[in-house]
């Protein structure tokens, strides 16, 4: 009974309002709700959107390096066979390194030590579906092609690569998303990009914080692996045209 | 250096059993991965149906980044186990069911037909012909989602623990030395578990099948044949 009372007389000593102002979600996020769009909305500019700018900064860096190395690398495979396998081991060893062991701050607390983990992480992907399609191009193409009287370096140009961009996508598609994904975990040494808020809001225990950047995580994944299917049918009109008739 | 090597000598206890952990949390989230995808991409492969949707279930799993899924979890269930399996489940998910799919939807028509003629009911085609052939390509998708999982489960020191990330996540404790020796732990940890389902996966598949290609057995096949069934199963849908 006496708490009761206390409760009841302590406002009346206070000079300022009685009822708290509980307006613009101050209530959820005084609570630690699990998720307090307000607040969320209110802080998007100023503490989430630099993050999401970062995060695609990280993951370009990463995807357009690693497809320049892979690139090049499946185009010395491709015309070499003996490379093949040692680019293959080279890749696929990166490839079952954990994660967070690319992240060992070795090389230092920087964006080049996430950058170099996340680059490794590409090359698999890339390096294999690069291969794989450019040596799925049928042997009898690549026969007509000479047959026409194709140079080597043309018809790699105008008859291997075009036949094989659909594979090259695909593994660029995996390799976007998968980079995006594993983005988050990088900010565990640079507190950069949408795992950063994460990593912080977590150890604070601020709800709304961690929950919104992890969903900016995810729609960002889910966004960048449509925007990678409609570039895919943008740049092979052929596959589609091709369709109704087969 | 010697710092590693001291880690190793007062840690040893310790690393054993945060190993173990490691592979218990691991070993959970395979078997609920295969209980969920293995069913559904074997009975779809099997019907020749649902392309769509089994190659974009996987598609939308392999785009959730862990840590967000681990996050959101703990806000949602708290401290637990759960957040980890969560996260882990949707990892294993992908190269289970995508791999299931294009395998028994793969096998050749002709040994169906075959099967068929003999008089094969549709259920021993499918655990009669087409499981067995289908199986070396089952079990590389298998192999892929556990050394993503041995790879990932670090992560589950963030969302209540257990296992190595205990300790890589935890510098202030184990100091440099311990971070890098426990991720030294888990590298080779994920090259033990590649090489042992390697084995496994070599042994389970039909003798007829065994002269597999060269550069399939010595990468990750796992990691090789997903990627693979990705670039054809997208071109096609595409």
């Amino acid at each position: 009974m006496s708490p009761v009372a206390v409760t009841a007389v302590a406002p009346l000593a206070q000079s300022g309002p009685v009822i708290p102002n509980f307006g613009r979600g101050d209530d959820c996020i005084r609570n630690n709700g699990k998720f307090c769009l307000h607040w969320f909305l209110d802080n998007f500019d100023e503490r989430f959107l630099p993050r999401v700018g970062e995060h695609l900064k990280m993951t370009a860096i990463a995807v357009v390096l690693g497809f320049v190395i892979a690139f090049a690398a499946a185009l010395v495979a491709h015309r070499h066979a003996r490379f093949k396998l040692p680019f293959a081991n080279v890749a696929s060893l990166f490839y079952t390194i954990p994660s967070i062991a690319f992240f060992v701050p070795i090389t230092g607390l920087t964006l080049t030590t996430a950058e170099i983990g996340l680059i490794g992480y590409t090359l698999l992907i890339l390096v294999r579906n690069t291969v794989t399609g450019l040596d799925g191009v049928p042997e009898e193409v690549r026969e007509a092609a000479r047959g026409m009287g194709f140079k080597p370096m043309h018809q790699l140009l105008r008859i291997d690569l075009p036949l094989a961009v659909p594979a090259i996508i695909a593994g660029l598609r995996v390799a976007t998303v998968t980079t995006i994904s594993l983005a988050t975990i990088a900010a565990f040494i640079t507190p950069l990009g949408l795992g950063a808020p994460i990593f912080n809001a977590i150890q604070s225990g601020a709800n709304t914080e961690f929950v919104g950047a992890s969903l900016l995580a995810i729609a960002l994944a889910l966004v960048a692996d449509m925007a990678i299917v409609l570039l895919q049918r943008a740049v092979t009109p052929w596959a589609r045209a091709r369709r109704p008739s087969t | 250096m010697s710092d590693l090597v001291n880690f190793y000598g007062d840690n040893s206890g310790l690393l054993l059993e945060k190993t173990l952990a490691h592979l218990g949390i691991g070993a959970i989230a395979i078997a609920v991965a295969l209980l969920l995808a293995l069913p559904l991409g074997v009975v779809l492969g099997h019907r020749h149906a649902g392309a769509f949707l089994a190659i974009n279930t996987s598609n939308v799993f392999r785009a959730l980044p862990s840590l967000a899924l681990i996050a959101i979890s703990l806000a949602l269930f708290g401290l637990s186990l759960l957040n980890v399996e969560i996260a882990l489940v949707a990892l294993a998910i992908p190269p289970i069911l995508t791999n299931s799919y294009t395998a028994v939807d793969g096998v050749d028509p002709d040994a169906v037909e075959a099967a068929r003629g003999m008089g094969m009911t549709d259920r021993q085609v499918l655990t009669r012909v087409e499981l067995p052939l289908a199986w070396p390509l089952i079990f590389a998708g298998i192999r892929t989602a556990a050394v993503y999982v041995v790879a990932t489960a670090p992560l589950a020191a963030i969302a209540g623990g257990g296992g190595l990330g205990d300790i890589i996540l935890n510098q202030p404790t184990y100091r440099l030395a311990g971070v890098i020796g426990a991720t030294i732990v888990v590298v080779v940890l994920a090259f033990a578990v590649d090489g042992l389902l390697g084995r496994v996966q070599r042994a389970v598949t039909p003798r007829g099948l065994r002269p597999a290609r060269q550069l399939q057995t010595l990468v990750p096949a796992g990691t090789d044949t997903a990627v693979a069934a990705e670039a054809a199963a997208s071109a096609e849908k595409v």
